[in-house]
């Protein structure tokens, strides 16, 4: 019925969010909004002395849109922009497939679970509105990749 | 009374299957389904009096004219209107739009030392008043006007049971303009328009109402309603897309700067400036609509043919099983009124624990087509502290056996989150 759309690594996800309204040292943030439905997330962004990410959020919305966010932060959290880059591709390229793309797990982890979404055009948007708001954020923080190549 | 069974024969998508189940179709309130008899009268005009209309002398360009004007006198007759104060629109959207430039335009040529009615023209020190209830399409016009001419919004709120709270001293002797919604589309709430319409002339300001949702479901007679203007579009009534209404006052739209210029609005033309037709082609700059416009006016004769009243009993009926269905499960609280006094059949709910999207997903996966999200009403769901609703329409062609499925669907949203998610904040 509705397994395609709601896998079990999302529905957990949508009951344990991680990385939401954690603190943070931010350098920027970012607010988005769904204008169709009225869902809305913030992410903010940091720096660790490494180099690599610190990320949280916070918002309200449907379960594919927590759960986005929740797998955006897990996925992020602790990677260089240029870890961060190639991930953030493969799930757009992910969201544009209409269901016929096989993701891939090495890169993807848990997101390949969004891959039913990407059938519902009227949920794309539900997942992909934390991604926004993580780009959104890095590029208001000059934390993009310095590279574009896609395997780095 | 009507045989919806029957009826639903003239509805061929009815028929069809979603997602692998029969379609239950329940978000009319966004647009109605279209009967073949509006379809083949759309066909019929193409394929054999296709013309531009009030243009041209040649056979088909009269018979072409003559199909668009006894459309207009169709839907006038709907409505209980004057023929001349019936003018084509794109939508609803569009006929609001068209009063809020004509308070613009005014006021911009006022300030040029320009010849205009002082009804129009508006400035720091008035006010224009609307609802917390409104689509929009009935708020972002006049937000807009306001922030053009430094007039200042006011409106009335919303009481917990989802009524308005017509409070003294929202219209005032500062109001110039008055527009309030006459079925809450998110709500159901039907609002005592006379009584408001009445307030605004009181104080010598103009009023409008917003017939979206009233016109297709309810005997609805333009003049009772005792508004200057009114805009309603046509796809939410069996019509066409690309079509609205707008009625307004003759005297009033006769006076009224036009809203989109060009040809066949005009009276002369020279290259220094124009004069103006009277309304309605004031109104109705370009080639219009004319399929839509005799598709819509089929779509009246199709609902005069079941009879408003009837239309309207039925939909009470409907709407009363649906809060009492509704009622019965436990986590979901309607927003709006619980019953059907001055309601109708907009019926929007909330499930605890379940965000609309999720709800509706569920629904759709049944078959059960409704609507979630704000549904345009942004800040009436900030008014109720929800990020959006569930919400379920009905019209002509459903039965108390499609509610039924959308119960079942609700059940089984509860069942697949509630079993599977208790939902942290
Ligand atoms: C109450 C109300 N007002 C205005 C509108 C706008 O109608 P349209 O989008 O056809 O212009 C709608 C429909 O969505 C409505 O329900």
């Amino acid at each position: 019925m509705s397994e395609d759309l709601y896998q079990e690594i999302i529905l957990d996800h949508y009951k344990n969010p991680r990385g939401k309204r954690v603190e943070i040292d931010s350098l920027a943030q970012s607010h988005q909004v769904n204008p169709t439905c009225g869902d809305e997330i913030t992410v903010e962004i940091g720096q660790n002395s490494d180099g690599t990410l610190l990320v949280s959020y916070d918002g309200q919305g449907c379960s594919i849109s927590q759960a986005s966010a929740s797998v955006m932060s897990e996925l992020i959290n602790g990677k260089t922009p240029e870890q961060a880059a190639p991930i953030q591709a493969a799930f757009m390229e992910l969201m544009k497939s209409k269901g016929q793309l096989e993701p891939d797990e090495e890169v993807l982890e848990d997101a390949i679970a969004f891959a039913g979404v990407s059938k519902y055009p009227a949920r794309i948007k539900c997942a992909l509105i934390s991604w926004m708001a993580l780009s959104d954020a890095q590029i208001k923080a000059s934390l993009t990749a310095k590279t574009t190549t896609r395997n780095e | 009374m009507f045989d919806v069974n029957e009826l639903r024969a003239d509805f061929p998508i009815l028929s069809r299957s979603v997602r692998g189940v029969p379609l239950v179709y329940l978000d009319s309130g966004a647009t109605s389904q279209k009967p073949t008899q509006v379809l083949d009268a759309e066909r019929h005009f193409y394929e054999n009096s296709n013309a531009v209309v009030h243009r041209g002398a040649h056979a088909l360009a009269e018979e072409a004219t003559d199909a668009y004007e006894r459309a207009r006198q169709t839907i006038a007759s709907f409505v209980g209107a004057h023929v001349d104060e019936v003018v084509f629109t794109k939508n609803a959207t569009e006929g609001i739009n068209l009063v809020a430039y004509a308070f613009s335009n005014a006021t911009d040529k006022a300030r040029q030392g320009l010849d205009v009615d002082q009804r129009f023209v508006i400035g720091p020190g008035d006010s224009i008043v609307v609802t917390e209830m409104e689509h929009h399409a009935n708020l972002v016009p006049w937000q807009e006007l306001c922030a053009k001419t430094g007039a200042h919004l006011r409106w009335f709120g919303i009481t917990e049971e989802g009524r308005l709270n017509i409070e003294p001293g929202v219209i005032d002797s500062t109001t110039k303009f008055v527009s309030v919604v006459h079925q809450s589309n998110l709500l159901g709430t039907i609002n005592p328009v006379r009584e408001i319409m009445d307030m605004a002339h009181a104080v010598g300001a103009l009023g409008m109402v917003d017939l979206c949702q009233s016109v297709p479901h309810m005997p609805v007679n333009v003049h009772e309603l005792g508004a200057d203007f009114a805009s309603w579009s046509g796809h939410k009534m069996l019509g066409p897309t690309g079509i609205g209404i707008l009625w307004g006052r003759a005297e009033l739209l006769n006076v009224m700067p036009p809203f989109l210029t060009g040809g066949s609005m005009i009276e002369m033309v020279h290259m220094e400036q124009s004069t103006y037709a009277p309304a309605p082609q004031r109104f109705e700059a370009g080639v219009p609509m004319v399929a839509q416009a005799i598709g819509l006016a089929r779509a009246c004769e199709y609902l005069t043919d079941l009879g408003m009243e009837n239309v309207f009993q039925h939909e009470q009926e409907l709407t009363a099983y649906t809060l009492a269905e509704l009622g019965k499960l436990p986590g979901v609280r309607v927003i709006g009124p619980l019953d059907t006094h001055d309601r109708g059949s907009a019926v929007s709910f909330v499930v605890d624990g379940i965000h609309p999207h999720d709800v509706g997903h569920l629904m759709d996966s049944m078959g059960v087509a409704v609507r979630v999200g704000h549904h345009c009403c942004w800040p009436t769901c900030r008014r109720f502290d929800v990020p959006a609703t569930t919400r379920i329409t009905t019209y002509i062609y459903n039965d108390k056996s499609d509610i039924d499925q959308a119960i079942a669907g609700i059940k089984s949203a509860q069942e697949f989150f509630g079993a599977t998610v208790a939902v942290s904040a």
